[in-house]
C-alpha cells in the first residue's frame, strides 16, 4: 500500500517536475507508456486470468483507435462520443472474434485469433477513404470539453493517467470478485469447472470482451495522442509487443501489463536515443535494433523470473 | 432418477459402450464395476454430459437430458467426481469448495463485489470440509494435500454443487487401506440424502456399499442385480470375479 502511494505520487508529480524543466517530450512519452500499460493490462485479464492466449489484440486496439479516428476526422469531436464508440466497436469485434475462437483450443487459440487480426490490418489497409496503408492523420486531438484541452500534454497525461488508474482498479474489482474467481479457476482447470454447473465458453467470451473494450479504449486513446493512426497498429507485431509485454511484468498480476510496457518502452527509448560508443563501434547500426537489447532482457526475464517482474517484486516482498 | 437407454459411445471403430441400459433409483447406492477398459469412465462421460451420446437416450428426473450440456446437467442436480483427481491445486481447500458453493448459489456474473465478503459462501464451505474430514486443512493449498485427503477433496466438490445424483469415479483409486476405510464410512454417510452411482474396482467396498450391481464388460451390460445375486453370477464369475472369490 505505502508502494502504491509512492509509484501514485510519483506519477502525479512527473509532468510538473518536467514542466520546469521545460521538457515535455517525457510528459508525451511518459503518456504513451501509459496508453500502453491500459492495453497491456487488458490482455493481462485474457492471458494472465483468464488463461486464453489470444495473438490477437492488436485487433481490439486497433479497432479502438480508427473508429476513434474516424470520428475526429469526420467532424465528430467530443471524447464523449468518439471513446464510448470505440469502446463499443472494439468490444462487438471481440465478441465476434471470441464467440468463433474460443470454440478452439490451444495452439488453434492461437492463430485463429491471430488470424482475425491480420484480417483486420488488411481491411484497414485497404480503406482508401481513411488513408489506405499511409495511415490517417488527424487535424487535432479529440476534445474533451470542462474546460479541459486535450491538446495540452500536461492535461492530455492526466487524462490518461486516470484512464490508467481507473482500469487497474476495475481489474483488481473484477478478478477479487465472483467472475474473476471463475475465470481463475477455469485458467486452472477448465473441465472441472464445468463439472462444477457453471458454462465455461460464456465465462470465457465475457471475459475475452471486457478486455476488448478495454483495448479499444488505450486504441483510442493512442489516436489521440499521436493525432494518427495507421495500419500497423493491427499488425501482429502489435499484438506479439503486448504479449511481450505482459509477459515481462508479470502474467496474472495486477501491475504485470502495466510494469512491461514501461519496462520495455523505455527499454526501447533508452537503446535507439543513448548510443553506446564501444557497442557502436562493432554494430554501427545497432540502434536500429532496438529489438535484440529487448530480446535479451525478455530471455533473462523468462528464464530467470517466470513470474515477470512483478513476480519477482512480490516475492521479495513476501520472503 | 436415471434411465439409460440403448446407450453407445464409438472412439473411431472401438466401440466403448454398446447398447447400455441402466436404471438407478432413488436413494439407492448403485453400483457399476467391470474390469479395465469396459467402458465405465465413458459411461459415466455419458451420464455427465462430458462425452456426447452417439445412440440412446439419458433421462434424469423424468427428464430426457441426452442433448443438455455438463453444467446444465449439474444444474439438475447431476454431479460427478473423477477418477484421476481433478481439482484446483493452487488453491486453498477453502477456495476449492467455496467456488463449487459459489457456483450452484446465485449468479457468477457478478464483477465488483469482492467474494471474500460473502460469508455465507465460506461458512457452507466449512460445513463441506466437516463432511468429507477436511475442516483442519482448510488454508493448505490442494495440491499439497495428501493423497487420500486430494481423494476426499474430489468428492467434496462434487457434493458442494448439492446434487441428487452424484457419479463417483473409482474414488478409492490409489488409496490405502485406511483411506479407503475413511471414503467407504464418507459414502455410507452422504448415502442418506443423495443418490450414489459409483464406480469402484474395491469389491470389498462394492459389496459393503451398494444396493445393486451392474456389471459392465466389454461396453456391454452382462448382469445387473442385488449384491447377492451378482456373486452368485456365472458370467461375472468368469468374466470378473472369477480370480478374487475364488481365493
Amino acid at each position: 500500500m505505502k508502494r502504491n502511494l509512492l509509484v501514485l505520487s510519483l506519477l502525479i508529480a512527473f509532468p510538473i517536475a518536467m514542466v520546469g524543466m521545460e521538457n515535455l517530450f517525457y510528459v508525451s512519452f511518459a503518456s504513451r507508456v501509459m496508453i500502453y500499460a491500459i492495453a497491456a493490462t487488458s490482455l493481462n485479464l485474457v492471458l494472465g486470468y483468464g488463461g486464453m492466449l489470444s495473438f490477437g489484440h492488436a485487433a481490439f486496439v486497433g479497432a479502438g483507435a480508427y473508429v476513434a479516428s474516424i470520428l475526429v476526422a469526420e467532424g465528430v469531436a467530443s471524447v464523449w462520443i468518439g471513446w464510448p464508440t470505440a469502446v463499443a466497436a472494439s468490444a462487438l469485434l471481440a465478441w465476434v472474434i471470441g464467440a468463433i475462437s474460443l470454440r478452439t483450443r490451444g495452439v488453434y487459440f492461437i492463430m485463429i485469433t491471430l488470424a482475425f487480426a491480420q484480417m483486420m490490418f488488411y481491411l484497414v489497409n485497404s480503406m482508401k477513404a481513411y488513408g489506405g496503408d499511409e495511415g490517417l492523420t488527424l487535424p487535432r486531438r479529440a476534445e474533451l470539453g470542462l474546460g479541459l484541452d486535450l491538446g495540452n500534454e500536461v492535461v492530455f497525461y492526466y487524462v490518461v493517467l486516470f484512464v490508467l488508474l481507473a482500469a487497474l482498479y476495475a481489474l483488481h474489482r473484477v478478478i477479487h470478485s465472483r467472475f474473476g474467481r471463475v475465470m481463475i479457476a477455469i485458467r486452472e482447470n477448465g473441465a472441472r469447472v464445468e463439472a462444477l454447473g457453471l458454462p465455461v465458453y460464456r465465462y470465457q467470451l465475457l471475459c475475452f470482451v471486457i478486455a476488448g473494450a478495454a483495448g479499444g479504449l488505450a486504441g483510442a486513446l493512442l489516436a489521440s495522442h499521436g493525432k494518427y493512426v495507421n495500419p500497423n497498429v493491427l499488425h501482429w507485431l502489435q499484438s506479439g509487443t503486448l504479449m511481450i509485454m505482459v509477459i515481462l511484468g508479470g502474467v496474472g498480476h495486477l501491475w504485470g501489463g502495466a510494469i512491461g510496457a514501461a519496462v520495455l518502452l523505455v527499454l526501447e527509448h533508452v537503446i535507439a536515443d543513448y548510443p553506446l560508443p564501444w557497442l557502436a563501434q562493432v554494430a554501427p547500426n545497432y540502434q536500429q535494433h532496438a529489438s535484440l537489447g529487448v530480446g535479451i532482457v525478455l530471455l533473462v526475464i523468462v528464464l530467470f523470473a517466470p513470474q515477470g517482474i512483478a513476480g519477482l517484486i512480490s516475492r521479495r516482498k513476501n520472503a | 432418477m436415471l434411465e439409460l437407454r440403448s446407450v453407445t459411445k464409438r472412439f473411431g471403430g472401438v466401440v466403448a459402450t454398446d447398447n447400455v441400459a441402466l436404471e438407478v433409483v432413488q436413494g439407492e447406492v448403485h453400483a457399476l464395476i467391470g474390469p479395465n477398459g469396459a467402458g465405465k469412465t465413458t459411461l459415466i462421460g455419458q451420464i455427465s454430459g462430458s462425452l456426447q451420446t452417439d445412440v440412446g437416450t439419458v433421462r434424469f428426473l423424468e427428464k430426457d437430458v441426452t442433448a443438455l450440456r455438463q453444467h446444465e446437467r449439474v444444474r439438475l442436480g447431476l454431479a460427478r467426481s473423477y477418477q484421476i483427481t481433478s481439482i484446483f491445486k493452487r488453491f486453498t481447500v477453502l477456495d476449492n469448495l467455496a467456488l463449487a458453493v459459489q457456483a450452484r448459489s446465485g449468479s457468477s456474473f457478478s464483477f465488483w463485489r469482492p467474494v471474500a465478503a460473502e460469508a455465507a459462501l465460506f461458512d457452507e464451505a466449512r460445513a463441506i470440509s466437516r463432511e468429507i474430514g477436511l475442516a483442519e486443512r482448510l488454508a493448505v493449498m490442494a495440491g499439497n494435500l495428501a493423497h487420500g485427503e486430494q481423494r476426499a477433496l474430489e468428492v467434496g466438490l462434487a457434493l458442494a454443487t448439492r446434487p441428487r445424483l452424484v457419479l463417483l469415479d473409482e474414488p478409492m483409486a490409489g488409496m490405502g487401506p485406511e483411506e479407503s476405510q475413511r471414503m467407504i464410512a464418507l459414502i455410507g454417510r452422504i448415502r442418506a440424502g443423495v443418490t450414489v452411482l459409483l464406480v469402484e474396482h474395491d469389491m470389498d467396498a462394492v459389496f459393503r456399499l451398494a444396493d445393486r450391481i451392474t456389471v459392465l464388460v466389454n461396453g456391454r451390460v452382462i448382469a445387473r442385480g442385488k449384491p447377492a445375486e451378482i456373486r452368485a453370477d456365472k458370467d461375472v464369475r468368469r468374466a470378473y470375479l472369477g480370480d478374487e472369490l475364488a481365493a
